[in-house]
């Protein structure tokens, strides 16, 4: 009777899940899924791409042979069989990639191809392929053939999987070079940028010079231009036909003098403002400790100063290093015969058709990458606040010997600057460089080239607002969803993962890896392969990570409460989203379409192998025209980016001021 | 009911002629209905300048038929053809090197097909099985690009021939493609290695990379260096040369005695397109004489004998400097003959500071 008293098991104690919480997980499940989709689902297939092998099997195909009467044929053999009474075949000749021939006459001693002596060739398997001259045979039917046909079969391999291809690369001098040539590029450029940087920096923040605000503007140049403009302005400035070539003293700029020159031009922006960052702030208190242990200036800079901006100047090398061994466009105008891994994937993949060692090359230039990503977050870990609530600002004093110094220095990094863009202005508008240089636009005729003409820009400028207007969306929807939400950690752990990740994935990476995971029949999503929708997905992913970085310190900056707030006033959270975070956060929003705009118009390398005849892109038509030796025109769609991004920042700014001064006026109270 | 209280002589015309518009409408629909117009997907390599004259003119004699062009450099549509091979986007190729179809041919990939006329074609232009896979429209023939103001500075004599190029004077000054991403490249070599046999082909590429400066992606563009004043001699073939003449370029264009490689623009029918009426009557035309009167604005060299005209800054006897080429060994022998090409030359190019 006792157990009718005890009462029934209750349901096991949940939180309720509110209808609020179901739609914002709901939301983080779709951007968590185009994540997948656009990110690791692709890298997955090229990883798995890197491993399929290509391997002639002798066992597959069977030979017979006819006495010299050309009627009586004798045993078939296989070619396995054969190959082991004769040798002919050693055995890493079977190692191939998809587009090897291996011919078979060897197989016998005494071959002659006048001799009426016939043969007849079949496949063992349905799967067995092979050519007679460029006729492609399948299947387990006899061909016959005569001698002198027979001495035109050649083999083709079938695939399997296996680690060849890296044994293949590895053992292959060109491609490993490659390996050191890359990283030896990427580590000079990166002492250099970063001293350069560190110095500009240095003088910006910590001086009292004049024209501070014009040299930020200036050297801020470089980001708004593709990668090849550098190498373009280096050929006119210092090719054989350059306007400064005898400061050459006879070396050549078509190699590693161009590539790193060219490097420091298009990543000092950003290593520039990483170190400027961590400069902007220091403990006065230091300074005053320093002066009171009657410090030299030079020890206070080495004991004081570096150290405190140590971390911003690890974070700015591991993202130069990173830009330069996975640039393509600079090594691709001036890097003569000077290998690097990211020219190496194209010329595989466009010049040989050669996929597998494409998909190859990118793992290769996946690892260093990956590796300095996961060096570059540790790094961050450690970063303490330098300054807390009981610190003095840093207040540099004017010293006019130390102030001309600075901007004699900062003049002379923007006159490097300058000089570059101005050369390519130059160059784009006279009429035949450099014979003729009566002034011209004919090099704006982008019609009459190679390219994709105007409808090239046109596309350009369609994608970047597109991928500005989608990428915002996409990266603060996520952004608030990770930040905002409670609960359902694991997910969030996941989706903060897969956001980071596309910061250590090379464009070009990515761009093969579309390839192989859009352009397979079997994949549903195949009807975007080759259409605007592509591009913009892959320039979103591309520049996934910094986005999703500013719309969370934004997010950040607003109280958790807000939250609970309006759940406590039973408003749903969409109405607090566009009421209240969104407008806070316009800001962050602003600068982040402005980013993805900007990077849109200039990147080259995630897109080089996805854009097709109807969306081809400026930024790669410069690639094309200067590939096909119109320098000039490339000169000239060069600068019509650079105009253009010039024009979005303007409308940038104003946009944002007049949006700022509705949203943001409680922020000047 | 007011509303007729409104109408107006003026608005019954109008409506009159709309009507009259709407009927015409019809009437066109009903026009195109009867032709069924046919949307073909056509990948090429040819020039962009030269699209859309070609597409109108095949579009005047078979108006039925739409072309949608999908245009990129050989080595592109190549690679793009080959990785849409399991799920191929083209009906047509009309206008890609020889070489290239054969490698689509290889993989079983073209649909073997005898246009109309194919049989008045030069032999050297037509697959060799038949019915054929491929038929030639015109040729580019290797030829070297000398900038002779250049020269003159340094003063260096013009090459005459191959061997020319791997005399000490010319060190450093020359350019040409890397066989292993452009297709230029690739028929030089291939050239060289049918005209000298293997040995002395390659014992001459040897001599030659002593004095190569560098070796670019692209075919037209060591010329086009030439031109600029980049480089003394750009190893490349005729049409760039003929072009960057035009525009001013103080080049000459050497055809070497020894005789030149070429590659055949060609075009074929990719095997299981639903389109292939339409399809068989673009190569149909793309072999036709009008076709190739079409080709000879800028190409020099014709697949149909006997009516091509001199082109601008080019002598008139092109073809005559055209090696015996036989494109079914070069494609047989590519993968090996690239492979070497690499080992001996591309491992070499470290930093030389």
């Amino acid at each position: 009777m006792g157990a009718t008293l005890t009462m029934p098991a209750g349901r096991a104690l949940r939180a309720q899940l509110s209808s609020d919480d179901i739609v914002k997980r709901g939301l983080m499940l779709v951007i968590s899924l185009y994540l997948l989709v656009a990110l690791a689902a692709p890298l997955y297939v090229l990883l798995s791409k890197s491993v399929s092998t290509y391997q002639f099997d002798l066992t597959a195909f069977e030979i017979q042979r006819s006495d010299d009467t050309g009627l009586n044929f004798g045993a078939p053999k296989t070619v396995e069989a054969l190959n082991l009474e004769t040798g002919a075949i050693a055995p890493e000749e079977l190692e191939t990639s998809s587009d090897g021939r291996l011919a078979v006459t060897g197989l016998f001693k005494d071959f002659s191809f006048r001799s009426p002596v016939k043969y007849r060739v079949r496949g063992t398997t349905e799967g067995a392929a092979f050519l007679v001259g460029s006729d492609l045979h399948r299947g387990t039917e006899w061909v016959e053939l005569d001698s002198n046909t027979f001495r035109r079969v050649v083999l083709r391999p079938v695939s399997s999987f296996g680690l060849d291809n890296f044994s293949a690369y590895f053992s292959t001098p060109s491609l490993a070079q490659s390996i050191s040539n890359s990283v030896l590029m990427g580590v000079i450029s990166t002492v250099l940028v970063i001293s350069i940087a560190f110095a500009l920096a240095y003088a910006l923040n910590r001086s009292h010079m004049r024209f501070k605000g014009l040299f930020k503007l200036i050297l801020a140049i470089p980001i708004l231009v593709p990668s090849l403009l550098p190498g373009i302005a280096l050929v006119y400035l210092f090719g054989n036909q350059g306007l400064l070539k005898d400061l050459m003293m006879g070396y050549s700029i078509y190699g590693p003098i161009g590539i790193v020159i060219g490097s420091v031009f298009f990543t000092l922006p950003h290593a520039l403002i990483i170190i400027s960052t961590a400069l902007a702030i220091a403990d006065a208190r230091h300074y005053e400790a320093a002066t009171s242990l009657r410090a030299t200036k030079w020890r206070t800079f080495w004991t004081v100063t570096v150290p405190g901006a140590r971390y911003g100047i690890i974070s700015a090398a591991f993202v130069v290093f990173t830009m330069v061994i996975t640039d393509f466009g600079l090594p691709k105008v001036i890097g003569g015969q000077y290998n690097m891994l990211a020219v190496d994937i194209y010329k595989q993949v466009i010049g040989q058709q050669n996929f597998e060692m494409g998909a190859v090359v990118s793992v290769i230039l996946l690892i260093p990458a990956v590796a300095a990503f996961f060096v570059d977050r540790a790094i961050q870990k450690k970063q303490v606040a330098l300054l807390s609530a009981r610190s003095v600002p840093y207040q540099p004093k004017p010293n006019t010997r130390f102030d001309w110094l600075c901007f004699t220095y900062c003049a002379v990094v923007a006159v490097f600057i300058l000089t570059m863009i101005g050369v390519c202005q130059l160059a784009a508008t006279v009429k035949f460089w450099p014979y003729d240089l009566t002034p011209s636009l004919k090099n704006f005729h982008f019609d009459l080239m190679d390219g994709g003409g105007w409808a090239a820009y046109y596309n350009s400028i369609e994608m970047a607002l597109l991928t500005a207007f989608f990428g915002t969306i996409i990266v603060f929807t996520g952004a608030y969803m990770v930040e905002k939400s409670d609960g359902f950690k694991a997910g969030r752990t996941l989706f903060q993962f897969l956001a980071m990740l596309p910061m250590a994935v090379p464009g070009m990476v990515l761009g093969l890896a579309y390839i192989f995971f859009f352009n397979s029949p079997a994949n549903p999503l195949n009807p975007i392969y080759g259409t605007m929708a592509i591009l913009v997905v892959c320039t979103v992913t591309h520049f996934y990570t910094v986005s999703h970085l500013t719309a969370l310190t934004a997010l950040k900056q607003m109280d958790r409460e807000f939250e609970p707030v309006a759940a406590s006033l039973k408003q749903p959270f969409h109405k607090l989203f566009f009421r209240v975070t969104v407008p806070v956060c316009l800001p962050a929003i602003l600068d982040i379409s402005i980013y993805l705009f900007v990077n849109a118009m200039t990147t080259v390398s995630a897109v080089v192998f996805l854009y097709s005849t109807h969306t081809q892109l400026a930024s790669v038509a410069v690639l094309n025209m200067d590939d096909a030796g119109d320098i000039a025109p490339a000169a000239a769609m060069g600068m019509m980016i650079f105009y253009t991004n010039i024009a979005a920042r303007l409308i940038h700014a104003l946009v944002s001021r007049a949006l700022l001064g509705r949203t943001q006026a409680w922020r000047n109270r | 009911m007011h509303r007729s209280l409104y109408q107006t002589p003026g608005n019954s015309i109008m409506k009159k002629s709309a009507s009259l518009v709407l009927a015409a409408f019809v009437a066109s629909l009903s026009a195109s209905a009867a032709f069924a117009e046919t949307n073909l997907t056509v990948y090429t390599a040819v020039e962009a300048v030269d699209l859309d004259r070609y597409k109108a003119e095949f579009e005047k004699a078979y108006p039925d038929i739409k072309i949608n062009w999908v245009r990129d450099s050989t080595g592109v549509m190549t690679a793009k053809l080959l990785a849409e091979k399991d799920n191929p986007q083209a009906d047509v190729v009309w206008g890609l090197a020889a070489t290239s179809l054969l490698l689509l041919k290889g993989e079983g990939m073209l649909e073997a097909y005898a246009p109309a006329g194919v049989e008045k074609l030069d032999p050297r232009f037509v697959d060799t099985t038949t019915p054929p896979t491929w038929t030639g429209m015109d040729a580019y023939v290797a030829a070297i690009c000398f900038n002779t103001v250049e020269a003159g500075k340094l003063g260096i004599p013009a090459p005459k021939s191959w061997k020319d190029l791997t005399e000490p004077e010319y060190k450093g000054h020359v350019v040409m493609p890397n066989p292993n991403s452009s297709g230029t490249g690739f028929l030089d070599v291939s050239a060289w290695l049918q005209m000298f046999g293997e040995k002395d082909a390659w014992a001459f590429m040897d001599g030659l990379h002593e004095n190569i400066s560098a070796y670019t992606h692209s075919g037209s563009k060591p010329c086009k260096m030439a031109g600029a004043g980049e480089t003394v001699i750009g190893v490349s073939f005729e049409f760039p040369g003929a072009k960057a003449k035009s525009a001013g370029a103080p080049i000459e264009i050497i055809f070497p005695e020894e005789g030149s490689g070429w590659e055949a623009e060609a075009t074929a029918i990719i095997a299981g397109t639903a389109n292939l009426e339409a399809a068989k009557k673009l190569v149909d035309f793309s072999v036709s004489k009008e076709a190739n009167e079409m080709y000879n604005v800028g190409y020099a060299v014709l697949a149909y004998p006997g009516i091509a005209k001199p082109v601008d800054n080019l002598p008139p006897n092109v073809a005559d400097h055209m090696i015996k080429n036989d494109f079914e060994w070069a494609a047989n022998n590519r993968k090996a003959i690239l492979t070497e090409w690499a080992k001996r030359y591309d491992s070499k190019s470290e930093p030389k500071t």
